[in-house]
Parts: structure tokens; C-alpha cells; sequence
């Protein structure tokens, strides 16, 4: 993308960037004393094997934000996010240490069942994967079906608000029975954001979403995170840096599975305190 | 100069050899296919009717009768052994493609793959001994055990191969749902797995369908209709084979016909197995 191009220019100061990412429509960021933390984490260690892919993180995630997590790759930022929703430990030979509070609950208590979890977080992934063999319909209602829930009433609203949340309802309304392949590449990633509102999740975390999609697309969902945050709270993984400036209210910056910086959008991308983040955001590697 | 337009000569006579033999190669292996075909398809027409499909067999020396009862038999038998391939197949390769990394599905799947290379008679024997001998009788049920016996680790080994090419972010997908974990294998993994899985039942049935040897002495044979599963029951190989053996003229016309039969209905469910498969790769694309 011609984004990251652009990024990769030589510059001296961050706070030039900062003007590029933001332009003078950009809105006002919400003033975060107000916010609530929906997600503590806290000296959260991720395991594949021998690797340690997360090096004690601890960030609060604030209720009703959009949070974004940058980070060169192998950075550890996708497997901090799985560890959110207890995904990470689904890879044979994955271990998570620490703990990761959803309000009061540590979600890696014992007895807590990970299914549980999930239907409270969320997910959406890098590539579209929408369920090959059922209809957009089926695919959006699949969280609900697959869990008991009956009742084609109660499906049909939750199916049509769901994909009205996701900004795809005009697009698919009269073609519901069709295979959710059929659908472009956009059009699927926003059917599986409506897959997962769905399910009534409190938290959604988005790995990549965008970036096996177009220019176009890429905006549609960035528009999409912002309307959802005021029922929802976003975790944004993106190694597109100006995603995260464009869409994200806090942004986290992750190097070598440790938290470098985390705090305000506006402040990390024009006021980075650490010396590491600066040379990340204005090009310097990554 | 001229050496590199001798080495270019050259390249070109041995890629011509080469393609020269390797369609001789196709040839000589097709000889034997076609002829079969062509053979059993001429003798076998001549002696199709009607009443192949209709009547029971007649008595030695009375001209005519059919093989119904061997049509109906086979049949049950297939369905019998189904019984036991399908469940213990299907749900097997499942266990195997999801779980089966450690020591027990090291140790399974190692079983079934002996288990496919045991002579069908082995097979046979075994039932014999396992449940013909304690019933003091022939019958479609141990018939069907040693057939059912036979398809387990062929549909195990397929569903398996085609579970494990379900993409895991369909599996993620699914958990991310907070769907459980049975319920995406079987809902979400297998139901993304099924044409591939029927294809594969398909040509088990029709590898099952053409065994003879663990029929001698399991199933036995049957003159006559058959509806207790307790008793031994006709199919249509061991029908051929005994008609086939014998020394009447017409019981080989028969023979022909029953082998015709049988080549028709593995065909057929070869080739819908090749469609129905590559509609789905196609669709995959």
C-alpha cells in the first residue's frame, strides 16, 4: 500500500507525522480521566515452545475506546491479543502467565471456561474467514445457532442488526441465502465482524483486520471500529502506523514482546516519550 | 557454437524419447483396463434381462432365473457394514485430524494402516471365528461385520487427510464464537469436511462392494430371499463366484451378467465420487 511508502521516507521530527496522520478534520480525543478500564492485564507473559512472545506487558484497556497495538512484526503484538480472549493457548505448546482482569474476573482463574470468555470477547481476524458452506445469514447467526439459541424471530433481528452494525446490511440484505464466499474481500471481513457482534461480545479484538484488504475497504472498517466503540470496547493490532493514528483513541507500541509506550493517540504518534518509539513511528525501522 | 546446437540436438531427441516412452507407458497400462471393460461389457450385455434384476435363481438345469435375492444381499451387506464404517470411520479420522498427535493416534492410525493391507480373507477368517463359530452359523451379520471391519480404516484414513485440510482459522473462527470445542469440530471442522468425507465413502463402499473373500465364510450364500440378519445371505461376488466355478453354460452367462452388474456400480460410484470431489476443489478455487 502507498501508506507505507510514505512512512518509510526519511524525516527529522515526529511531530511533522503527527500533522500528516491527523490533518485538521481529525476529531477530538476523548478525554481519557472519563473512560473506564474494561481489560487489566497484568505482567502477562506469552509461550509458543521455547519462545517467549510476550515479555510481562501490563496496560489497561480502556471501556468504549479503541485501543490500538503497534509494533514492528514478531513484535508479540497478535499474541497479546489472543491472550486477551484465550485464543494463545490454542497453539499446541502455547503457555500464558500473569493475569488478564475482564472488569473484576480474572480470566485465566481456574474454572474459568475459556468458552465463556470468548463470548464475552470477541474476535476478528487477519483474513476474512467466513464459513464456506453456509449463506451470510447462517454465517452471522452461526455464534447464536451453534450456542442453542432458537427461534427464527429472534434470529432475523439479531442477524439484521448485526449486519446493520457492520455497515453490510444494505449490501446483503437481498441476497442473505447466498454463500458468504461469494462476497468481496471487504465485504466478507465486515461479515465477520457482524459474525462476531452477533454474539453480544463486550470486548472486540481485531487482529490485522484490514490488512489483506483495499485502500476502501480499509477505511470502511476504520469507520466501522469508531461507530462500534460507543457499545463496545476495540483492541486494534496493526502494523499500518497511520491505522492506528487515523482509528484508535490510546496506542500501545510493542518491541521484542515487551510494552515500550502506551497512552493517548494524539500523544504517542507526536510526543513519543521513549526513544524507541520515536524511531519506530517516524520510519526509522520496522 | 556447434557443440551448444549438438547439446540442443541432442536435449531434443531424448525429450522426444522420453515422451515417446512415457506414452507407450500409458498405453500398455490402459491396455489392460480397456480390455477388461470391453470384455466384460460384451459378454455381460448378452446375458442381461429383466429378470437378471427380478427372479431368483432357478434351479441347476432349468434355464433362466435371475439374481435378486444376490442384489438385495449384497445391499444389506453394504448397509450392515456401514453400520459400523461410517460411525467408527468418521468419528475416528475426526479424533485423529483434531487430537490425534500424541502416542494413541500414533498408535491408531498405524492400526488402521495395517489394518488396510490385511488380505480381505484374513479378515474373513477372523470374523468367522469371532462370530460365525459362537452362532454355529453363517449370517449377513457377521458378513457385514467383516465388510464393516474393512471400511473402518479406509474412511478413518480419508476423513482424517480431509479434516486436517479444513483451514484452522475456520476452527478460530468458530471457538473465537464461544462455540465449544465439540460442538465446532463437528458442526463447523466436519461439516466443512463433508463432501470431501462422502467422496471418500463412496469409494470405500464401492472397494467393499467388490470383496468376495471374507464373504465365503462369513455370509456364506442363499438360494433363496433372506430378511433375518441371523441367516446367511446371498450377494452378488460370491453369487459369481459360484456360478462362475460351475460347469453349466448357463450359470456362466449369469456369472457375466453379475460381473457386469458389479462393474457398473463401482464405476458409477467412482466416477460420482471424482465429480462430486472435483466440484469441490473447483469451488475451493
Amino acid at each position: 500500500m502507498g501508506t507505507e511508502d510514505v512512512a518509510r521516507t526519511p524525516s527529522t521530527t515526529a511531530t511533522m507525522w503527527s500533522k500528516a496522520f491527523f490533518g485538521p478534520t481529525e476529531a477530538v480525543i476523548p478525554a481519557e480521566e472519563a473512560a473506564v478500564d474494561r481489560i487489566r492485564a497484568k505482567d502477562v507473559h506469552a509461550h509458543f515452545g521455547k519462545t517467549h512472545a510476550v515479555r510481562g506487558v501490563s496496560m489497561n484497556i480502556k471501556n468504549n475506546r479503541i485501543t490500538a497495538i503497534i509494533g514492528p512484526s514478531g513484535c508479540g503484538k497478535s499474541t497479546l491479543l489472543r491472550c486477551l480472549n484465550r485464543m494463545h493457548e490454542l497453539v499446541p505448546g502455547a503457555r500464558v502467565e500473569g493475569q488478564v482482569l475482564l472488569d473484576e474476573d480474572d480470566i485465566y482463574a481456574p474454572g474459568v471456561d475459556p468458552v465463556m470468555v470468548r463470548r464475552r470477547i470477541g474476535m476478528v481476524f487477519q483474513r476474512p474467514n467466513p464459513f464456506p458452506t453456509m449463506s451470510i445469514y447462517d454465517n452471522v447467526a452461526a455464534g447464536l445457532r451453534l450456542n442453542g439459541v432458537r427461534g427464527r424471530s429472534t434470529l432475523d433481528e439479531v442477524v439484521e442488526q448485526s449486519l446493520r452494525q457492520a455497515a453490510l446490511w444494505d449490501e446483503v440484505k437481498d441476497q442473505m441465502g447466498k454463500s458468504g464466499a461469494s462476497l468481496s474481500g471487504g465485504q466478507q471481513q465486515r461479515l465477520c465482524i457482524a459474525r462476531a457482534l452477533a454474539v453480544k461480545p463486550e470486548v472486540l479484538l481485531m487482529d490485522e483486520p484490514a490488512s489483506a484488504l483495499d485502500p476502501v475497504s480499509t477505511l470502511k472498517i476504520e469507520e466501522l471500529a469508531k461507530t462500534l466503540r460507543d457499545t463496545l470496547t476495540i483492541v486494534l493490532v496493526t502494523h499500518n502506523m497511520q491505522q492506528a493514528a487515523r482509528a484508535s483513541d490510546n496506542t500501545a507500541f510493542m518491541l521484542n514482546g515487551e510494552l515500550v509506550e502506551y497512552g493517548p493517540t494524539a500523544e504517542l504518534f507526536t510526543r513519543p516519550r521513549d526513544k524507541r518509539t520515536e524511531d519506530y513511528i517516524t520510519g526509522r525501522f520496522g | 557454437m556447434n557443440a551448444l546446437s549438438a547439446a540442443a540436438g541432442r536435449r531434443r531427441s531424448l525429450d522426444r524419447l522420453m515422451t515417446v516412452l512415457c506414452f507407450g507407458g500409458v498405453l500398455v497400462a490402459l491396455v489392460p483396463l480397456v480390455s477388461v471393460l470391453a470384455y466384460v461389457a460384451l459378454q455381460g450385455a448378452s446375458a442381461l434381462n429383466w429378470d437378471f434384476f427380478t427372479q431368483l435363481p432357478n434351479p441347476v438345469g432349468v434355464p433362466g432365473g435371475g439374481m435378486a435375492n444376490a442384489i438385495a444381499g449384497s445391499l444389506t451387506l453394504i448397509l450392515l457394514a456401514s453400520c459400523i464404517g461410517l460411525p467408527v470411520g468418521i468419528l475416528g479420522g475426526v479424533y485423529l485430524a483434531e487430537m490425534g498427535n500424541g502416542p494413541l493416534g500414533w498408535w491408531i492410525r498405524f492400526t488402521a494402516d495395517v489394518l488396510n493391507g490385511v488380505p480381505s480373507i484374513v479378515i474373513g477368517v477372523f470374523v468367522y471365528a469371532l462370530i460365525v463359530v459362537p452362532m454355529k452359523r453363517f449370517s449377513a451379520l457377521a458378513g457385514g461385520a467383516a465388510l464393516g471391519i474393512m471400511m473402518t480404516p479406509l474412511v478413518m484414513r480419508t476423513t482424517e487427510e480431509l479434516v486436517r485440510l479444513v483451514p484452522n482459522t475456520l476452527r478460530e473462527a468458530s471457538l473465537a464464537l464461544g462455540i465449544p470445542w465439540w460442538v465446532t469440530t463437528l458442526r463447523i471442522t466436519l461439516r466443512t469436511a463433508t463432501v470431501g468425507v462422502i467422496t471418500g465413502v463412496m469409494l470405500a463402499v464401492a472397494r467393499i462392494g467388490g470383496e468376495t473373500a471374507p464373504l465365503l465364510f462369513t455370509a456364506f450364500n442363499n438360494q433363496y430371499w433372506q430378511t433375518r440378519l441371523d441367516q446367511p445371505i446371498a450377494s452378488l461376488t460370491v453369487q459369481l463366484y459360484n456360478y462362475a466355478v460351475a460347469p453349466y453354460d448357463d450359470w456362466h452367462r449369469q456369472a457375466w451378467a453379475a460381473a457386469l452388474v458389479l462393474m457398473t456400480i463401482t464405476l458409477v460410484l467412482n466416477i460420482t465420487a471424482r465429480v462430486v470431489g472435483g466440484a469441490r476443489t473447483a469451488a475451493r478455487r
